[in-house]
Formats: C-alpha cells, sequence, structure tokens
C-alpha cells in the first residue's frame, strides 16, 4: 500500500540522517459532529485530516515532526527534519535513552462496526437531534442540547525495528442534556452523560442509547432540581452513580498510574504522581474490593485498539489487584527508564502529535452488589451521579467533584433530591473507605482527555459500575 | 507553501462552480509552523515541529448551513471538502440563525511578525532551555520553549477578504526544590523577548523561598494574585462570561451597563497587542473592544450569529465551530493602573516576589497570602461562575507587608466575578505580562492583583 511506503521512506530518511531508531504513523481520519438547540439543529461540521509524523533517536535525544503531505519526498524530508530535531534534543541531553525491546510486530485491526456511523443519512441523525431536544423543551428545559461525534480513523505504522501495522478505528457516540436557567444559577441534567456516551463502534451504538426517551425526564429533573434544597455540607457516606465513578477513576487513579507521570516528565504541566515506583506491588490504594484493570482489549470501548502507536499489542494488565498497586500505564521508552518488562499505552491524538503515554481502558472489576442493595445498606448518606464539575491537583491526590444531581438516603431508601452536590477527598483515602461496590458495570467513554504539550485530546474508556464511600465530606460550596 | 489568500480564493470559486451562484460561503485558510521543546529532569526529552495547511469552509445554501475542514489541499482534496459540505447542507434542516456574510470589505493589516522567531530552529529553543537549566542553579527543571508563525486568509462569496500574519514564541518552566515548585512563565510575539536565564532564576528563586511550607486552615483571605494565576481569572471570564452565546442563553453572569466590578477594573481585548491574526473566523477585522471600563461591564463577544441573536454588531471574536461555542474574547487583559514615575519594571529577582509591581502590593498587606498560580480550576456553575481549583507553584503567607513563611497548597471555591466585585479590588499592578493559553494560541494579558477576599475550601490534607 502507498501509505506503507510512504511510511518507510521517512523512517530511512531518518536513519539516514543519522537516526538509531525511527517510526512514522501515517494517519488519515475523517470526523462528522452535529449539534442541536431547542430542537433545532446548531452545527454540522464534516472534517478530514490526513498527514504523517516521524519519530527519531538521536544519540539520546528525541525529535518529532510532521506534516499533511503524503507525497514521498515530503515524507523523506520530514524523516530528515525528524532527525535534526533530534541531534537539537542533545545539546541539553540526559542520560541515554532506550527503548523496552520488543519482537517487531506486523499485522491488521479493526473496531467492530455493525452501522458504518458515516453512511448513516445526516437526514436522520438530524431528525434524531432535533425530535430529543425537542421533547426536552417542551418538558420544561429553558435550554436543550443535543450532540454526536463520529471518528473514522486509518493508520499505517511502520518502525525501523521492523514493524508494520495498519488499523482501522471507528468511534461513535451521543448525548443529550437539559438546563435550566434559575435566580442566579443553572441547573443541568444530561444523558447518559453531558457529552454523551462514546465506544469503538458504530452508529448502533447511538441507537442503542434511544436518546429521545429520556428526554421528557431529565427536562423535568433539571426543572425540579432549581428548586431542590442545596446537598448540605458535612461528613457523610457516599454513594456514586456508575458515570461519576468512570471520572473518579479516569481522574484518581488513571492518570495517577501514567508511567510519565511518575518519572516527572509532566512535572512543569498536566503533573507528576503521588504513586512512587519503589512502592509498586506493595501500596495499598484502595479496599480489596478495588480491583482496576488496563485493557485495551475490551470490545467497542472507547479506549480499545490493536496496538498502541508504538506497535505494542494491545493487552489486558493490572493496575490495582485486591486494594494493592501493581500495574502502570507506560511506553517503550518509560518502561525502559523504570525496569518494567512491559509498555503499550502510547498513543497521539493525530499524525501532527507525538505519541505519549496514555490511558486506554482503565476500569473497575465488578463488585458483588448492585445499586438497589448498596442504598438498602445506607442508614444516612448522599447518592450522586452524572459528573458537572472535576478539578484534581498535580499528583492526583486533592479532588474535588460535582454532580447534576444528589439524592438524600436515608434508612435504606433513595429520598428527596438534592441540588449542587459536591465531594471531596484524598485519592488513596478515598478508594481505602469504598466498601461496596455494584456488580452493574458499564465502560464509559471519555472523549476528552486533555495531556500533554501541545495539548492532546485523548480518547479513554472506564469500565465503571456504582459503589459506596464512608466518611467523605460533601457539599463544598463558593 | 501555498499563498492562503489565493487558497481562499480558489475554493470559493469551487464552491460556486459546486453549487451555483446562490450559495454562501466564508473560506478560512491557515498556514501554520508549530515547534515546542519540552524539558523535564532538567533535559530535553520531547522535541517536535509539524508545519501545514489548514482549510475551513462554511456554506449557507437553501437556508440550510453545513462545514467542513480539511488538511488535505490537494486539487482534489479542495473538491472533496466543497462537494461534502454542499451535500451536508442540503441533508439539514434550515437554519433560520443564519446571520448572513461580511459585506465587501478588505482587511490586510499584518498581526505582530518578527522574521527572527519565524526562522528560529530547534537549535534557538534549546539554547533558551540550556539557559533555564543552567540558572536554576542545580535545581530539577522542566518546562518548555515553542516559536511559531501563521499565515492566514478569509474569502467569502459576497467579495470581502483578509489576509496577515503573525509570530508567536512562549516560554513555561518550573525549578523543583525539596518538594517546591517555583513557576516562570511569558509569551510575545518575538523570541528575543524570552531570556531563559532571566525566567530560570525567577523560578529558581521561586522554588527554594517555598520549601518547608507549613498548613493553615481553610478560610477567607485576603490575596495577592500574580499574574500567572490571574491569567485563569481572565481565561474563565472570557469562556463563561464574556461569551455572547452564554450571554444571549442567559447562562453568563454579564449585564451590560451594570457595576459589576471594582472600579478598578478595565478589560480590553485586543488581538493584536500580541501574536495574533487580525480577523476572526468571519473574516471581520479585529479591534480593542473594552468589555468593562471602570467596573461597569460594556458588551460582551460577539460574532455574526450572536450579534444578530441579540441585536448587536459583531465585535470581532467568531472563532471555528462558533456556532457551538459561541464567541469568546481570546485576548482579554486588564489595564494597569497608572505608572508613577520610577517605579521599576516587573523583572527584579529578590524572593518569592520576583517584580516590584506585586512587591508594592505584598507590602499593603497586614495578613494575606501571596498565590503565584492556579491549577485545574473547573466551573460549578457557569452563570454565578463559581469555580473550584487549587494553587500551585508556590503559596506564601503575608504579615505585615512581608512575606513572612511558604505555606501548603489550599483548594479554593470561589466566584470571579464576586472576587472582582465593586470594593473587593484593593490593589492592581502596573505592568502587565502575556500568558500564553494551555491548549490554543489564545493569551492573557494579566497583572498581579490585590483582592479582599478569596474563599480557601481545602488544604493539602482534605
Amino acid at each position: 500500500m502507498v501509505e506503507f511506503d510512504v511510511a518507510t521512506a521517512a523512517v530511512q530518511a531518518a536513519l539516514d540522517a543519522g537516526a538509531r531508531y525511527a517510526d512514522a504513523r501515517v494517519m488519515h481520519r475523517r470526523y462528522e459532529s452535529m449539534t442541536a438547540r431547542n430542537g433545532e439543529i446548531e452545527s454540522v461540521t464534516q472534517d478530514e485530516s490526513a498527514g504523517i509524523g516521524v519519530r527519531a533517536l538521536v544519540g539520546s535525544g528525541w525529535g518529532f515532526y510532521a506534516v499533511p503531505d503524503l507525497s514521498e519526498s515530503a515524507a523523506r524530508a520530514a524523516g530528515e527534519r525528524a532527525a535534526r530535531i533530534a541531534a537539537a534534543s542533545g545539546r541539553v541531553a540526559g542520560p541515554g535513552s532506550t527503548l523496552l525491546p520488543v519482537a517487531a510486530s506486523t499485522g491488521s485491526w479493526h473496531s467492530p462496526c455493525a452501522v458504518d456511523p458515516l453512511s448513516v443519512p445526516l437526514s436522520d441523525k438530524g431528525d434524531l437531534l432535533v425530535r430529543a431536544t425537542g421533547t426536552s423543551r417542551e418538558h420544561g428545559a429553558d435550554l436543550a442540547e443535543g450532540l454526536y461525534q463520529i471518528w473514522d480513523t486509518r493508520k499505517w505504522f511502520v518502525s525501523s525495528e521492523g514493524h508494520r501495522i495498519d488499523q482501522h478505528i471507528r468511534e461513535s457516540g451521543a448525548g443529550i442534556s437539559a438546563t435550566v436557567i434559575g435566580d442566579g444559577e443553572t441547573q443541568r441534567r444530561s444523558y447518559p452523560s453531558y457529552r454523551g456516551q462514546y465506544g469503538t463502534q458504530g452508529w448502533e451504538l447511538v441507537d442503542s442509547l434511544d436518546l429521545t426517551a429520556h428526554a421528557a425526564r431529565i427536562a423535568e429533573e433539571a426543572r425540579e432540581l432549581v428548586t431542590a434544597p442545596l446537598c448540605p455540607a458535612g461528613e457523610t457516606t457516599l454513594i456514586l452513580g456508575g458515570e461519576q465513578m468512570a471520572l473518579q477513576i479516569h481522574e484518581s487513579v488513571g492518570h495517577a498510574i501514567e508511567l510519565d507521570r511518575i518519572l516527572g516528565w509532566e512535572a512543569a504541566f498536566a503533573g507528576t504522581s503521588w504513586l512512587d515506583l519503589d512502592q509498586l506491588g506493595a501500596l495499598r490504594y484502595g479496599s480489596e474490593l478495588m480491583n482496576v484493570t488496563i485493557d485495551p482489549t475490551i470490545p467497542g470501548a472507547l479506549g480499545s485498539f490493536g496496538y498502541d502507536d508504538e506497535g505494542t499489542p494491545a493487552a489486558k494488565r493490572d493496575a490495582v489487584r485486591e486494594g494493592r498497586w501493581v500495574g502502570t500505564l507506560a511506553g517503550r521508552d518509560s518502561a525502559a527508564v523504570a525496569g518494567l518488562d512491559y509498555a503499550g499505552s502510547v498513543r497521539s491524538d493525530g499524525w501532527a502529535r507525538l505519541p505519549m503515554v496514555r490511558m486506554t481502558n482503565v476500569g473497575l472489576e465488578p463488585g458483588p452488589h448492585t445499586l438497589d442493595e448498596i442504598i438498602a445498606a445506607t442508614d444516612d448518606g448522599v447518592l450522586m451521579d452524572l459528573n458537572r464539575s472535576w478539578s484534581i491537583d498535580d499528583k492526583r491526590l486533592n479532588f474535588q467533584f460535582g454532580c447534576e444531581i444528589g439524592w438524600e438516603v436515608k434508612n435504606g431508601r433513595r429520598g428527596r433530591m438534592l441540588r449542587n452536590p459536591t465531594y471531596t477527598g484524598i485519592g488513596p483515602q478515598f478508594w481505602r473507605s469504598m466498601d461496596m461496590l455494584s456488580s452493574e458495570t458499564v465502560a464509559w467513554g471519555t472523549p476528552n482527555c486533555g495531556k500533554g504539550q501541545p495539548g492532546q485530546v485523548g480518547h479513554t474508556g472506564h469500565p465503571a459500575a456504582p459503589a459506596r464511600f464512608t466518611n467523605v465530606r460533601v457539599g463544598v460550596h463558593g | 507553501m501555498t499563498d492562503p489568500l489565493d487558497l481562499a480564493g480558489r475554493v470559493v470559486d469551487l464552491v460556486r462552480q459546486v453549487a451555483g451562484p446562490g450559495a454562501e460561503a466564508e473560506v478560512g485558510t491557515e498556514y501554520a509552523e508549530l515547534a515546542l521543546t519540552r524539558f523535564a529532569n532538567s533535559f530535553i526529552h520531547q522535541n517536535m515541529a509539524d508545519a501545514g495547511t489548514t482549510v475551513r469552509l462554511r456554506l449557507h445554501l437553501d437556508g440550510r448551513t453545513a462545514s467542513g475542514a480539511s488538511t488535505v489541499v490537494t486539487a482534489e482534496g479542495l473538491r472533496d471538502l466543497v462537494e461534502r459540505t454542499v451535500s451536508a447542507a442540503r441533508h439539514c434542516p434550515p437554519d433560520p440563525g443564519w446571520p448572513g456574510l461580511n459585506r465587501p470589505a478588505t482587511v490586510d493589516e499584518d498581526g505582530n511578525w518578527d522574521e527572527a522567531t519565524a526562522t528560529a530552529g530547534p537549535e534557538q529553543r534549546a539554547e533558551r532551555v540550556r539557559e533555564f537549566v543552567e540558572t536554576a542553579g542545580g535545581l530539577e527543571a522542566a518546562g518548555y520553549c515553542r516559536t511559531g508563525h501563521r499565515s492566514g486568509a478569509f474569502a467569502n462569496t459576497a467579495g470581502h477578504t483578509a489576509h496577515g500574519r503573525h509570530t508567536e514564541a512562549a516560554m513555561d518552566g518550573i525549578a523543583r526544590c525539596g518538594g517546591a515548585d517555583g513557576v516562570a512563565r511569558l509569551a510575545s510575539f518575538r523570541l528575543a523577548d524570552l531570556a531563559g536565564g532571566v525566567l530560570g532564576a525567577r523560578a529558581s528563586v521561586k522554588a527554594r523561598a517555598g520549601v518547608a511550607p507549613v498548613e493553615l486552615p481553610p478560610g477567607r483571605y485576603e490575596v495577592v494574585l500574580e499574574p500567572t494565576a490571574v491569567a485563569d481569572l481572565l481565561q474563565n471570564l472570557s469562556t463563561w462570561g464574556f461569551n455572547g452565546k452564554a450571554y444571549n442563553e442567559q447562562r453568563s453572569f454579564a449585564v451590560p451597563g451594570t457595576e459589576q466590578f471594582d472600579r478598578s477594573v478595565t478589560l480590553v481585548d485586543d488581538a493584536l497587542a500580541g501574536p495574533a491574526l487580525p480577523f476572526d473566523a468571519e473574516g471581520t477585522a479585529r479591534t480593542p473592544v473594552a468589555l468593562v471600563e471602570h467596573g461597569v461591564t460594556r458588551t460582551v463577544a460577539h460574532d455574526r450569529r450572536t450579534a444578530a441573536e441579540a441585536g448587536a454588531s459583531s465585535t470581532g471574536h467568531a472563532v471555528p465551530g462558533g456556532a457551538a461555542v459561541g464567541a469568546v474574547p481570546l485576548h482579554l487583559g486588564f489595564v494597569p493602573a497608572p505608572s508613577p514615575n520610577g517605579l521599576a519594571r516587573a523583572g527584579e529577582v529578590s524572593g518569592p516576589v520576583v517584580d516590584a509591581d506585586t512587591a508594592a502590593l505584598v507590602a499593603e498587606v497586614r495578613r494575606g497570602l501571596l498565590v503565584t498560580d492556579v491549577w485545574y480550576t473547573r466551573v460549578l456553575d457557569p452563570r454565578s461562575l463559581v469555580v473550584t481549583g487549587l494553587t500551585r507553584n508556590g503559596v506564601w503567607l503575608i504579615e505585615d507587608g512581608e512575606v513572612a513563611a511558604a505555606v501548603q497548597n489550599f483548594r479554593f471555591t470561589q466566584s470571579y466575578p464576586q472576587a472582582l466585585a465593586p470594593g473587593a479590588v484593593l490593589g492592581i499592578g502596573r505592568h502587565t505580562a502575556l500568558q500564553s493559553h494551555t491548549f490554543s494560541s489564545a493569551w492573557w494579558s494579566a497583572l498581579p492583583l490585590r483582592l479582599a477576599s478569596w474563599n480557601f475550601t481545602g488544604g493539602a490534607s482534605g
């Protein structure tokens, strides 16, 4: 295929310019999105992007160069530029860079897709969002909004070690939200989450959401929230719904176990981690109910792939087992520095960006309970769900999250609705207090994970289920 | 490199061929070369550059609107862009809010341009990194140095054209000492304005002054916010408050004609004071817009669509994808207090207070906190603009006008408009410093602020 030839030319040019290792990714992506507001289409966008990114290692310095030109001459020039940049890195050099030795992979992979999302007529997609947001509007939303997004990505990877891989990944997702303007504040309810649910699937995922069936309910709940009592401040038992648990896992586990953060490579921006490699295998991260896996092989989950962007085949790995920290998200260079024997979690968000350590699917294995059982077992607490705001410190320890909705839980029953529910805590203390976990797992997709400089937007998956935590501070307000 | 204006004109012609004379189209083209050299653990660990052209098309056909963009600028790629956007428009529901096109005019004013910055290579960026690391004086250093330039053009089917170019540069780094980080951050259109040695020295002095922090109880404290922190206020006020779409939807706090801020607060969005193209995504010329004057909210930012809804005129703040995200003032800044003769400019290094501007504000505080930077701020409610986040890169207790001790980081939950409300601003800096946005080409013109109260809702231990 011509794309492999172009990538091979770029790699060879980098080697000819002095690189001791080089790889190249040709990527072609189509993106489509539509937004609707109050029963009318607000925007329709269809984008196309194609180019090549080349990574070169000269001495101990890395360089990366990218161009949206898939001619062989442009690819060769890009390989040479990557090597020149790598050589300049040597002016402020660190310890010698090495890569974790791996067998060169060759292969082809595509994500499951029953209904090609780009083949569904725009008029059908528009009708869906118009119908759903129109229904929300009719049931009391001041602002009824809907959104779908589709990414169709093909990539071809070649390395100087013999990797030769092509992948075709299709991602789809959609969601609706209803906002009511109150006196000095707003209230919002969303389905199935604020930006929607996403996966490496076709339009069948959007169909399965049945957005319109939930449109009236979210509008009515948003209006009810405006006059609901404020979530009281204090320390209590907290029950989190599955969608909020996905966010909790993403922020306070997923980012914390990124090896580049642990090694200090993100210290100036995304931050570091409270985890220390010396504690790997021994540290008590959470209660014994806490089993977290790194698993890019989950069919249809948003963080799934066949190979990462260094050509490492997807494989499942433990991150936390029975509450003990046992694994990281790693790449070939970071694993070599840390003395680990696995990689496989490196991706970039497009041809123009450097691959870096990113979450794949980081999620909790199911527990033994159900949400109903958790509520029934709770004498006094608060149930919160659907994320509204999220903030966590640069070590991934001190967090404060806000949800769209809360309910009192009294004597084993869900009680009155609470507005502006927030909770705050310190990661390991919080996870160690998890005493009940549901089996009702959903692989939530997060299509907006920011990291890196220049900024990259990652797509990650988080299997999560409702859970209960004890002695949590709730009701933090401005 | 293809001439952006020529490219925009070719796409307009293609639209006429494919969709006929009745189509209304806006075409924006941009050629950009961007490079960023990152360092951590005191060496360069990531070093990248990219170059390329992007074409954006917004099309209104038979009362329906669709948009598209592409990096594929071959003849085939451009035709594909036009044909799929035409097809999309034909399948879309009607768009009653279409505001029409800018009328024919020409915008050909250049943005700020510096040839040395445009041609800077990885060697020049590495040299600044080396200076930063060396002046950190043995402390572990991390950050980036970036350079870039953009040439952009706009054309629409009504005959309106615009073109321009600008350069950009930024440096942002920390020095690390015994668990304390110190930061220095600056942006400009000229790489020569960024001295790695000065920034490294500033970061290292702050890091050394931040060791052995004490833990103070949460609560309301008087604060002096340094420009690195004030940039976050500007970003959130811009995105959530002065956004014309948010205002139209009543999700903004802004009430034009009302004294919503302290009289010392004047906020102006002025793209051409820094690195930016001289026109927006709809081809409207960018000019300085006073959003707040002496505490009174004057207007919000509009593109043509939000302006039509509000019965106003575009203020030149259209952004790509604006139908969904709104009109955002991406180059917002404080107007500084008048500077008396003899006051030293910011840039001195003497301790955690690294410039005379901030020192003058600190000297007035009986008891309060000096906050260098904030992190991971998120909006709890857009209308009240209550924001939660954490301090980062240095907090110090101020007693009787002097820095008394380093303090551990806090979490805060604070309404930003309330923090700047009438009577709440006790002092304002006399010099601004350009602070670049984390993820985009936006920037903020920030200065130090002394505020009467900031609501710290949690300490380092929760």
